[in-house]
């Protein structure tokens, strides 16, 4: 369907300003062929800049743009050979979904018909052989996605972007297509860049995920690592659900770390961002909580109980009033809880510790 | 829901107002001058037959005026779409605030008396007119040009005058074009130039067509503008209906030449308006 085997994507030192405000700072991403990245962000982070730099929409203020080694920022859009799917599918509502498919190749001036065999495939590939004749606006959202991806498809590009792909989609169709579009992409070794704000869908369909924030770069990791181990407090705070209790650093190796929290101390493997003495804030997920009616470990109110399938999400109070939310089993969780409880915090699985951010 | 239902067959009333204004001064006159260009005599003695109509399409030379002014329509019109595309085309891209302003500027013939702008042209066109001086000056031409009580004028002012009425549909229709579907057509490939013929164009068609039919029948039946800078030498048809009527009192053949004018107009209308229906149907089902 596309070259055998994908194409390397760089971006070198990308800086992008529009007049006064920067809208990326010095980005630095090396992605692999046939890697299927996420520019992950709140809106006005700079990846849909991003990827307007990488299709050709806009030419980057300082770095360069590579793809197998060789710049392309002084390429037009229309040679880059860089597919891209918009958010709202962009089809020509005045054309067929054949036409619609075959668009690119015509421009590339391709004898009739091999354009048509062409077209007849990509159709296949994303099962919408009967459509052909039909035109856009007949479509449903997640068909006249299946036609902005074949019709991307068909021009074999290099790179595919994917601007938001599923925002439009209800949430069902939503699972479907990206599991069609991570088979897809498997199956072709096409690299692919897919910009969003959601943070599960990132996290789901992606070998890696860039995290964006304000221009800059947070953290270039897989999915488990961005989870499991968040490189600054932004990408915990924006990726998955974070409790953060705040406590003070007692002492630190090199290796781990104490924290007082309340009157209990806690050992952290993770070394110590700040100096004794000062607060700091550790990152727990829901999932690496426990909560018992025995004592030991922090006291806590539970403040409401929310049965959610198999799992049971508690909000607690600290004794300092700190909210935290935790997830048990429904099989394994302790049935005698009552208003108050004792809180364990599993301490490898800790996330994250921070230096508390002084208020501003 | 019953007085909705009262409310709705009601609401026709609103409309009651406007209908008999139009009925009683554009209706029944309408039907009138149909009825008198029907007048066999000139005196108008109540004998019925088709003698107008024979002597207007009998004499070539009423033809060659109907000919020329649904020419000189043409002219205008396409002079209109060529320099009012572009306009359009960047209003639709600008900051709204440059967009107010060009729109303003756009419009400025409008709010401008037909008069008062047709003698400025006078002034502009004219044998020593800032245009001819400026033609001789620069050494383009050793001569004045002939531009006042020319076509080539009246064109040239018409163009200007109606610019408005081609430029606002356009500005619409553009407006309303995704522009992801531009950048949709570069990704694939597709030069500039073929996005605009393949996308862009197709796209506003729409607007394209209504900016045609507003400006062709304002051309054809601009009075002022062709009797003042076309001068009496050039004879169109608003001009020889004038004449008929008022100077020769000729009012059965007035009417038949003012009806004969009105249907080439509608024909021509009738034209666009189907073919931006099928457009349209093709585009918005």
């Amino acid at each position: 369907m596309t070259d055998a085997t994908g194409h390397a994507l760089t971006l070198a030192h990308i800086t992008h300003r529009f007049g006064e405000f920067v809208a990326a700072r010095d980005i630095n991403l090396e992605i692999r062929p046939g890697e299927l990245i996420s520019l992950l962000g709140p809106s006005g982070c700079g990846k849909t800049t991003l990827l307007k730099i990488i299709a050709g929409f806009q030419r980057q203020s300082e770095g360069d743009v590579l793809v197998d080694g060789q710049s392309i920022s002084h390429l037009p859009p229309n040679r880059r050979r860089i597919g891209i799917v918009f958010q709202n599918y962009a089809l020509f509502p005045h054309m067929t979904v054949a036409e619609n498919v075959g668009y690119g190749l015509a421009a590339a001036g391709k004898p009739k018909n091999e354009i048509a065999a062409t077209v007849e495939e990509m159709l296949a590939v994303v099962q919408m052989t009967a459509f052909g004749g039909r035109l856009p606006r007949e479509l449903s959202g997640g068909q006249q996605q299946r036609v902005a991806l074949a019709r991307c498809l068909a021009i074999r590009p290099r790179i595919l972007l994917l601007d938001e792909p599923f925002s439009a989609l209800d949430k069902n169709l939503r699972l479907d297509m990206q599991i069609e579009i991570k088979h897809l992409q498997r199956q072709s070794g096409i690299t692919t860049v897919l910009v969003t704000h959601d943070q599960e869908e990132a996290l789901s369909i992606s070998d890696r995920i860039a995290v964006l924030s304000r221009g800059h770069l947070e953290q270039f990791d897989t999915p488990t690592e961005i989870y499991d181990r968040p490189r600054s407090l932004f990408v915990n705070t924006f990726v998955g659900t974070a409790n953060l209790i705040p406590g003070v650093l007692e002492t630190k190796t090199a290796h781990d770390a104490s924290i007082r929290i309340g009157e209990t101390v806690v050992v952290v493997p993770l070394p110590g961002p700040v100096a004794i003495g000062a607060p700091v804030l550790v990152s727990v997920r829901p999932e690496a909580l426990r909560l018992s009616s025995s004592p030991g470990g922090l006291p806590v109110r539970i403040a409401a109980v929310l049965p959610i399938g198999p799992s049971l999400i508690y909000e607690a109070l600290l004794a300092d009033g700190t909210p935290v939310k935790v997830v048990q089993d429904r099989a394994g969780s302790d049935a005698a809880l009552s208003d108050t409880a004792f809180l364990t915090i599993m301490a490898h699985r800790i996330s994250g510790l921070f230096a508390k951010p002084s208020q501003s | 829901m019953a007085g909705a239902m009262e409310k709705k067959s009601n609401e026709w009333r609103l409309a009651l107002p406007l209908t008999l204004f139009f009925v009683v001064f554009f209706v029944a006159p309408l039907f009138l001058l149909i009825g008198i260009s029907f007048q066999a005599e000139r005196r108008m003695t109540g004998a019925l037959g088709l003698n107008q109509y024979t002597a207007f399409l009998g004499d070539r030379l009423n033809l060659e005026v109907l000919g020329d002014t649904l020419l000189l329509g043409v002219k205008a019109t396409l002079l209109c779409l060529i320099f009012g595309y572009p306009l359009a085309w960047l209003i639709a891209r600008v900051s709204a605030r440059l967009q107010a302003l060009l729109i303003f500027l756009v419009i400025l013939p409008i709010v401008t008396s037909v008069v008062v702008r047709t003698f400025a042209w006078i002034v502009i066109l004219g044998r020593r007119g800032i245009f001819n001086d400026a033609i001789v000056a620069l050494g383009l031409s050793p001569t004045p040009l002939h531009l006042l009580f020319s076509e080539t004028g009246v064109v040239i002012v018409l163009t200007q005058v109606q610019m408005p009425l081609m430029v606002l549909p356009l500005v619409t229709v553009l407006q309303r074009i995704d522009p992801n579907l531009a950048s949709a057509s570069q990704a694939l490939g597709a030069s500039a130039w073929r996005t605009f013929f393949k996308i862009t164009l197709p796209l506003s068609m729409p607007g394209i067509i209504a900016g045609v039919i507003l400006t062709y029948t304002a051309c054809v039946t601009a009075f002022v503008t062709q009797s003042l800078i076309g001068g009496s030498r050039l004879l169109y048809m608003p001009m020889m209906i004038f004449q008929q009527a008022m100077d020769l009192q000729n009012w059965p053949f007035a009417a038949a030449v003012s009806v004969m004018f009105m249907i080439s107009v509608l024909v021509i209308v009738g034209l666009l308006v189907a073919l931006s229906r099928s457009r349209a149907a093709q585009l918005y089902g």
